[in-house]
């Protein structure tokens, strides 16, 4: 237990509440962590400094607002906290294996709640949200022949903004604690009576930074999807990723302020002492859980639609068909954006709402399976007679069908308010979402990364260890969650950091074989990465085409240049490439023009850096700090503003030049 | 979209309908772009109005809407405020009219309508919160002062981000970003106004309702 009681402590005018004992130098995992951190860190700023990469790291990557670019780092923050929550996962695993009868198992409770807490926030806020945000930030501007989105500077700010909520989530491990509340920090346990320590602080701090930026990227990349597509592409002929990349970010617009109001809220009762959610004063903390799910039930939604899009994609390319249904599968995701506001209240049932609230939010439920349903058919019915190539992404992709299924088949059995008295907090609804979650959201992350990869670095990942992370990884979601149904229905409730009664240790024990089998398939991931950059000469793509895709992101270098495409497409058809190269479409090789693009800028860096800076003071209670620091990020956003030289153009020479060097790489792979 | 680069006559595709051979030039987005920010704020009010709906009358044994609010100043207050977004329009009726100067004065006259409307919303505050009924009284008093307290910070947001552009359209005139920025504060300026009448009509009309 920490030493230090926040309840009673003073506060120094400069450090806050902020003291030596804040560091858990009494925790031995925590310590071991810290070590490696530390000499990680160390090696990584000693390779950045030996081989001379501040500079271009600066310049090329932290202050670009090439939207490639940036998407490129949100898959790399998402990978890198995908690391930390599934660490914290295997901990959990590990714990819940051994910790019966008299033996507690290594987490004190404490500590245990922290680390669920932890994996829930990251394994959604920074893990699911980067990895979604950043497909939609590389494929969008390049399925809709556009040369970057239409604020490129607001895009590079949501990414620092989103990291910098994922840095104060990681200071947390180090300095202080984490909350201790479950991933939604319901009062009156988020309270400050209940939990007086700065974990629930770095959680409200952490969400909000994180929160404004993904608000504005989701402003972004609906007015680029409404106001840049190339001429000719009609919304009815509009790749099914970008409409779901549409719908999720009106989704995410639609959504987020509601999390922003509840957190702001939760912080007042904590900072000023108000009573919006306490027991006593006339506070609800039951508004607290129903405006929370307001924007948590979209979320799913946020998540898994791109996945959806993403599934829709691979099919339609590795069957060598046009896409069953494309205009069903519009209205089946449209409708899902709509009904996803109408369902929040199945996740408390048992909140005693009456029999005629649960039924309306029951049905209104069951009733989203139903064009959920209508895509999977499409997707069954472009598979049949299709001329499959079992590529990984489809490999994935055939993967998430059958656990998708299953986990959707569950979700409507808690749909039912009656059975759900039963299940609720159960480990039969962890079991469904991470069958959800993990065979919907994950499974297509890695279908996007094995099909887009070649498009982003210019090679395709190695066959035989994404076959190897794979199988792992489905033999391994199964071996770990189904046990969890069992112990559901046996009535074993979430969050237990130790277990009284030896007949379902068992299967705890067989759940955390399947979590090791999990981290087997992570690790073959990351060998496939390193392997396939080994190869990557053997398993390089020089057409720019390396599936015979259908939409315009293929028609351009992989790679893509700067500017994306040196003319901009028309288009004539849904799947334009496609339809280009049935046409007889000829790559112009003359006539190039200088491009217009917009130019680099720290300010969004420097923005999100000052932002932190605040965050971590108000979690620490340093009151003068975060009014320099508030100050501060006023001005220097004042400052921002006084720049009117945003853009510069491409010349045409290095156009040409770009684009010869690609015809010379063309010619001599025919 | 011209027809020059659609299918020719016969419905047959030739390479070069597929490119255009000049600059592509989309429209710009910035005012669409401001307008989807602004609903997203609007659902932050939503959510505050919320909250006042559900807890709005839960006094705590403490003091209501009747005996706290001084109707004679909310309507001042009121009428400031809604002056603002009238002189706002002579603001952009001026820009139109290429006037820099007469723009800047209105947009003056605007953030001192402004600045007046905040100064007797603080007073309203310090006033409450000396008699007892601050924010931690009760639920009710929590989201009032969350509700109002939101509104005003947006104001005030307002008026600095209305000095910024004064200062810079002084600097570099009525150009085209200029203009665009002057748009979006105009859109920004006339919400705050909708939810200042929401504002009025739910909390402190119908809260003096016995």
């Amino acid at each position: 237990m920490s030493a230090t009681n926040y309840a009673t402590i003073e506060n120094h005018p400069i450090l806050g509440r902020l003291t030596l004992e804040a560091i858990p130098l009494h925790e031995p995992i925590l310590i071991f962590t810290f070590i490696g951190v530390i000499l990680g860190g160390i090696a990584l700023v000693g390779a950045l400094t030996y081989f001379k990469l501040w500079g271009p790291l600066w310049r090329n990557w932290i202050t670009s607002i090439d939207h490639k670019k940036i998407g490129i780092m949100y898959m790399i923050l998402g990978l890198i906290m995908f690391l930390r929550g599934f660490a914290d996962a295997l901990m959990m695993r590990g714990q819940q294996a051994i910790a019966f009868g008299d033996n507690m198992g290594y987490l004190p409770p404490h500590h245990y709640d922290q680390v669920f807490t932890a994996h829930g926030v990251i394994m959604i806020f920074f893990f699911a949200m980067p990895i979604v945000t950043g497909l939609m930030n590389y494929i969008v501007p390049l399925q809709i022949g556009a040369r970057d989105v239409s604020f490129p500077f607001l895009n590079n700010f949501s990414f620092w903004m989103t990291a910098s909520g994922a840095a104060l989530i990681m200071v947390s491990l180090f300095i202080g604690e984490f909350a201790k509340t479950g991933w939604l920090a319901y009062p009156p346990l988020s309270g400050i009576m209940q939990s007086p320590d700065p974990g629930v602080d770095y959680y409200i701090w952490a969400l909000q930074i994180a929160g404004v930026g993904t608000l504005l990227s989701g402003v972004n990349l609906i007015v680029t999807i409404v106001k840049m597509r190339a001429p000719g592409m009609t919304l009815m002929r509009m790749p099914i990723f970008t409409w779901t990349a549409l719908c999720t970010n009106i989704l995410i617009v639609a959504a987020f302020p509601i999390l922003t109001a509840v957190l702001a809220m939760l912080s007042l009762d904590r900072y000023l002492g108000t009573a919006f959610f306490t027991s006593d004063l006339g506070g609800s903390a039951m508004l607290y859980v129903n405006l929370i799910w307001i924007w948590g039930h979209p979320e799913v939604y946020i998540l898994v639609l791109p996945v959806f899009g993403i599934f829709s994609e691979v099919v339609a390319t590795f069957c060598r068909k046009r896409l069953f249904g494309y205009s069903s599968m519009v209205y089946a995701t449209a409708v899902i954006t709509i009904l996803s506001y109408i369902v929040w209240l199945h996740h408390f049932f048992t909140m005693g709402a009456g029999a005629s609230v649960n039924s309306f939010f029951g049905i209104s439920t069951m009733i989203i399976s139903i064009p959920t349903g209508a895509k999977l058919f499409n997707w069954l019915f472009t598979m049949y007679h299709g001329r499959i190539r079992f590529e990984l992404p489809m490999v994935w992709t055939v993967g998430f069908m059958v656990t998708f299924v299953i986990g959707g088949m569950t979700g409507v059995m808690l749909a039912v308010p009656a059975p759900d008295f039963l299940l609720h907090n159960s480990l039969f609804l962890i079991a469904h979402f991470h069958n959800v979650i993990i065979g919907g959201v994950v499974f297509g992350a890695f279908a996007a990364i094995n099909y887009w990869f070649p498009k982003a670095f210019g090679f395709k990942l190695d066959y035989k260890w994404g076959m190897a992370s794979f199988w792992f990884w489905f033999v391994g979601f199964w071996t770990a969650f189904t046990p969890l149904y069992v112990l559901g229905f046996m009535g074993v409730t979430r969050r237990m950091s130790h277990f009284d009664d030896p007949s379902l240790q068992i299967w705890f024990q067989i759940a955390a074989v399947g979590g090791l089998l999990v981290a087997a398939g992570i690790a073959c991931f990351f060998i496939q990465i390193a392997v396939s950059f080994l190869k990557r000469k053997e398993l390089a793509d020089v057409t720019g085409d390396p599936w015979d895709g259908r939409t315009l992101e293929w028609s351009t270098l992989s790679p893509p240049p700067d500017y994306n495409f040196a003319f901009t497409p028309v288009v004539h058809d849904t799947d334009a490439w496609h339809d280009m190269k049935k046409n007889g479409y000829q790559r112009p090789t003359t006539g190039f023009l200088a491009v217009h693009m917009p130019k680099n800028t720290g300010a969004g860096f420097i923005l999100a850096a000052i932002s932190a800076l605040v965050g971590f003071a108000l979690i620490w209670h340093m009151w003068a700090l975060a009014i320099i620091g508030f100050v501060g990020l006023i001005a220097a956003a004042i400052i921002h503003t006084f720049n009117y030289d945003r853009d510069y153009h491409i010349p045409a020479e290095e156009v040409v030049a770009t684009e010869n060097e690609r015809t010379r790489l063309l010619a001599s792979h025919v | 979209m011209s027809n020059t680069h659609t299918a020719n006559a016969a419905g047959i595709r030739t390479s070069e309908s597929f490119y255009l051979k000049e600059e592509h030039h989309p429209a710009n987005g910035t005012m669409l772009g401001f307008w989807l920010y602004l609903m997203s704020d609007c659902l932050l009010f939503a959510m505050l109005f919320a909250a006042y709906g559900v807890l709005g009358r839960n006094y705590a044994a403490g003091p209501s809407g009747a005996d706290l609010f001084d109707l004679k100043l909310v309507a001042i207050n009121t009428a400031f405020l809604l002056l603002s977004s009238i002189t706002y329009g002579f603001a952009m009726l001026a820009m139109y009219k290429k006037q820099l100067g007469k723009t800047l004065f209105w947009l003056g006259i605007t953030g001192i309508f402004g600045l007046a409307f905040l100064a007797l919303e603080i007073y309203e505050f310090y006033h409450l919160i000396h008699e007892g009924a601050g924010p931690q009284r009760s639920a009710f008093l929590t989201s009032f002062f969350a509700l109002v307290g939101t509104h005003g910070l947006h104001v005030s947001f307002g008026i600095i981000w209305l000095v910024t552009l004064m200062f810079q359209l002084k600097k570099h005139g009525l150009t085209y970003e200029n203009k665009r920025r002057v748009n979006c504060l105009s859109l920004f300026w006339h919400f705050l106004d909708v939810v200042w009448i929401g504002v009025f009509t739910f909390v402190y009309l119908m809260g003096t309702l016995v």
